[in-house]
């Protein structure tokens, strides 16, 4: 019993620090006085004043935002409709193509689903004469891989339901609306509100999709970092991380405490 | 079951329409467009740099210009070595994790997790400090005199491994969890009254019944990994090729969009199978339930 | 009571691909009867209850329910209430919201609501638990909110679906009294399926047994036990010894009503046998008797004395005796 203890910790120890070792790096060099990440120059909060004052990132930040928020809400709708079916409706027309259009943008290549994104709009502009690529199509684009996934967090909390629960309300003169409203709605919040934070993260950090769909004039955060990357390690992306780190660590715990309840 | 369609009244209509529509203008019917793009021919003065029409030759160019088929071949094998290396790094801590304390279990959980809900992209650069020439790894490396002059990481397939497991390893970790924490342990200790030492007993119960797990993780690495472009792109410098950086390079710096295209449908090809036996599973994993 | 039925249930069928689960069933339920159905896993009684809740539709037949024709009639607008095995009480609301859910549904004034729902709970008494989750109640408490839940709308019909299944032993007998005691009180009509002969025994004013899809019998509980119609409802209800007499005719014979002696009895009939096992139950003992050149046959004596001692051994040689009238002739 000694031995396997042991051996569980050892495992663990290692584990966690490959996967956070890199990242208490990247924060621990944001407070560096010197450009490089190879030497450590004493304690500052140089990067951290030249980041907030770095315009083009804050804007870039801002439109991020503004992006995720709307493809959040717009998945989490689209996502509870594709998951209420895939989990209640067993028959319609076209049932087979669903099931798979729903999981296929998990599972098909960000390049792919890039390209093929972008293809539509150049399609849609020569014939349609927009939309113009922007705001609008990286809200289009997030929306449909995101919807995948709040699509099927929703089938799964559906599948584990007792769907006695629904029929009970059903029995009590409840109609089929109403037993959605005021006992499935309310027993899938949580997933519901996993599934949205989810999609938030999702359209936040993504680059691929964006890359391919956002047109010449719009530049989100993660094109920017991207763009600032590809040229070397950046003190001001050390703070960013440092940033995002701390918002995704209060997101996570402030969802656990929502799924406990 | 058996229940009058409901599909019959107007309100579930619209709820079946409206992400039927979205899924199809927006996912399936693009789709379609790759493939007919891919059979047009460059127009470089064009805009749309494209000519539509019905040539194979963009499919022909993959199979016989070298470069695409070492792209595709090293994809594959990129692919395939990381997800071992993170199942053999996730497969332990699964176990570990699902052997500890159940109160325990929720935190070391969430620390699995929470990178994933940090920027991918971040993460993938927090490794270019770590793996840089003058990095912080070298530097450990000469001070504790393990190696007096290490080779640079970065750069290398290595270090495009290393990115692949790092980045991934939660969707390894998660499903495994998953089937280990619901494995019954007394069927351990049945093995062990039976007369099986400890490690004849991982082989013969608790690998077999975790395979379902193993499975999952290993598809939920492979397929993201084998179109994987951030990764090689930041890490693998020029040495690597993968096919995702190749579509990419088509597309954006040579702006050949037919190739590209042609270059989609073929990682679509290469990633039927896994993706066919990945929905098996999520069909088969649901039902269960 | 008024005999005119509240339930006519015609010739209704309902299969699930190659399963007949419900094989052309004729019933008809009287008003203010508790009216058990009883049967095997698989047997089709859970699937007739939900047919007469409205939650699958019927292949071929009809229900009427107080004379109105059930057929497509969703559940939420038929007459009829369910208790659910599981009770299917909302986790998201209190007990006094569960129990005012399906007022609420028909617009019932708040005010009146509030005195339904408190009378609903005196009921079956759980004054005072309105404020309650339902995750904060023992599995008791929780039948009793699932039962006032669906009586506060007073349905012509009250379903029940195994209703004493999830409690333990000693609860569920306290339970079924109760029921009985509600159904009288209340002058409702109960329908209850279950798949313990000794609840519906004990409970149902009438009883129908149901085999794969049909139904075997319909009686009283009386009728039932001491006139079965066929092998099945013999063998099914009870224990009975089950002796072939020949020309396709058998007879079913309960355990009580043979007599053991030493002696040959004198009775209409009488044979020999030795004792291969005793089960001793308490109550009464439970004798395994091998007929020379026959069967083995069951045999039960009440333990009206307390010597320690069994009146008769393993291995002994014993006579079997019993009346004419004694067994129920069966043909197949």
């Amino acid at each position: 019993m000694v031995g396997r203890a042991r051996f569980a910790f050892t495992v663990l120890c290692f584990g966690y620090a490959f996967l956070y070792v890199p990242i208490a790096l990247v924060i621990a060099y944001s407070f560096n006085a010197s450009r490089l990440v190879t030497v450590w120059a004493g304690f500052s909060l140089h990067w951290w004043q030249a980041l907030l004052h770095n315009e083009a990132m804050l804007s870039a930040a801002w439109l991020s935002l503004r992006i995720a928020l709307v493809s959040a809400t717009l998945s989490t709708l689209l996502g509870l409709a594709a998951g209420y079916v895939l989990a209640r409706v067993p028959r319609f027309p076209g049932r087979m193509l669903f099931g798979s259009l729903v999981i296929a943008p998990m599972v098909m290549p960000e390049v792919v689903m890039g390209i093929s994104m972008l293809l539509l709009f150049v399609g849609s502009q020569q014939f349609l004469g927009g939309p113009d690529r922007g705001f609008l199509t990286i809200v289009i684009g997030h929306t449909t891989f995101s919807l995948s996934f709040v699509a099927i967090v929703v089938q799964a909390r559906l599948a584990d339901f007792d769907r006695s629960l629904e029929e009970a309300a059903m029995d009590l003169g409840a109609t089929p609306w109403t037993t959605f409203r005021t006992v499935t709605l309310p027993l899938i919040a949580p997933a519901l509100g996993s599934g949205w934070l989810l999609a938030f993260t999702l359209s936040l950090d993504d680059l691929i999709m964006t890359q391919f769909v956002a047109g010449a004039a719009t530049q989100t955060l993660p094109m920017r970092v991207y763009s600032s990357v590809r040229l070397g390690v950046d003190p001001q992306i050390n703070v960013l991380a440092t940033i995002i780190v701390a918002v995704a660590a209060a997101a996570l715990i402030v969802s656990v405490r929502l799924t406990r309840r | 079951m058996g229940r009058k369609s409901a599909a019959g009244d107007l309100t579930m209509r619209a709820v079946i329409a409206l992400p039927f529509a979205w899924l199809i203008l927006f996912f399936l019917l693009p789709s379609a467009l790759v493939l007919a793009i891919a059979l047009g021919t460059n127009a470089p003065d064009a805009a749309p740099p494209v000519e539509l029409g019905w040539s194979l030759a963009n499919f022909g160019l993959l199979f016989t210009d070298d470069l695409y088929v070492a792209a595709w071949l090293s994809s594959l094998r990129i692919a395939a070595t990381s997800t071992l290396a993170a199942l053999l790094l996730g497969y332990p801590m699964a176990y570990a994790i699902a052997r500890t304390r159940p109160e325990r279990r929720p935190l070391l959980l969430m620390l699995v997790v929470l990178p994933f809900w940090t920027s991918f992209l971040i993460r993938v650069y927090a490794w270019m400090g770590l793996l840089a020439e003058n990095g912080i790894l070298n530097q450990v490396l000469r001070w504790s005199g393990l190696a007096a002059h290490p080779g640079t990481i970065l750069g290398t397939e290595w270090a495009v491994h290393l990115g692949i497991v790092y980045g991934y390893l939660p969707f390894m970790v998660l499903p495994l969890y998953a089937t280990l924490e619901k494995l019954d342990w007394s069927l351990l200790e049945a093995a062990a009254d039976l007369g099986a030492r400890p490690i004849a007993a991982f082989f013969t119960v608790t690998l077999p019944l975790s395979l379902p797990g193993i499975v999952a993780g290993c598809l939920m690495v492979f397929i993201p990994a084998v179109g994987e472009f951030v990764i090689p792109d930041l890490l693998g410098g020029t040495g690597t090729l993968m096919i995702g950086k190749v579509l990419w390079d088509e597309f954006f710096t040579n702006a050949d969009w037919p190739i590209a295209s042609a270059v989609a449908i073929c990682l679509l090809v290469l990633l039927v199978g896994p993706i066919a036996l990945f929905q098996r599973q999520q069909a088969r994993s649901l039902e269960r339930r | 009571m008024n005999s005119q039925p509240i339930v006519r249930i015609e010739k209704l069928a309902k299969r699930f691909g190659e399963i007949e689960a419900v094989a052309g069933v004729d019933l008809e339920i009287v008003r203010g009867e508790l009216f058990a159905l009883l049967g095997g896993s698989g047997c089709g009684k859970t699937t007739l209850l939900r047919l007469l809740a409205g939650f699958e539709t019927p292949d071929a037949g009809r229900i009427l329910i107080d004379g109105q024709d059930m057929t497509g009639v969703s559940p939420h607008l038929r007459p009829v209430n369910m208790m659910f095995q599981s009770y299917a009480l909302f986790p998201h609301m209190d007990v006094a919201a569960n129990v005012a859910y399906g007022l609420r549904r028909e617009r019932v004034p708040k005010q009146e609501i509030r005195t339904r729902v408190a009378e609903a709970l005196a009921l079956v008494k759980l004054d005072g638990h309105g404020a309650r989750r339902p995750a904060q109640l023992s599995g008791g408490q929780r039948q009793r909110v699932a039962l006032a839940r669906a009586l506060v709308k007073r349905p012509k019909l009250l379903l029940l679906d195994e209703p004493l299944a999830a409690l333990d032993r000693k609860l569920r007998e306290g339970t079924r009294f109760e029921l009985v005691r509600l159904q009288e009180q209340l002058d409702l009509t109960f329908i209850v399926v279950t798949h313990d002969q000794e609840e519906a025994m004990s409970m149902a004013s009438r009883l129908a047994v149901m085999d794969a899809g049909r139904i075997a019998q319909i009686g009283t509980p009386h009728e039932l036990y001491e006139h079965p119609a066929s092998r099945f409802v013999a063998d099914f209800i009870g224990i009975a010894n089950i002796l072939d007499l020949g020309n396709g005719q058998w007879l079913a014979l309960r355990p009580e009503k043979i007599t053991l002696s030493i002696g040959r009895p004198d009775m209409a009939q009488a044979i020999s046998g030795e004792v291969v096992d005793i089960a001793y139950e308490g109550d009464r003992s439970l004798y395994r008797i091998a007929v020379k050149g026959g069967p083995v046959m069951l045999v039960s004596r009440t333990n009206t004395v307390r010597t320690s001692e069994e009146a008769f051994r393993r291995g002994q040689t014993v006579w079997l005796g019993w009346n004419n009238d004694a067994g129920q002739v069966l043909d197949g």
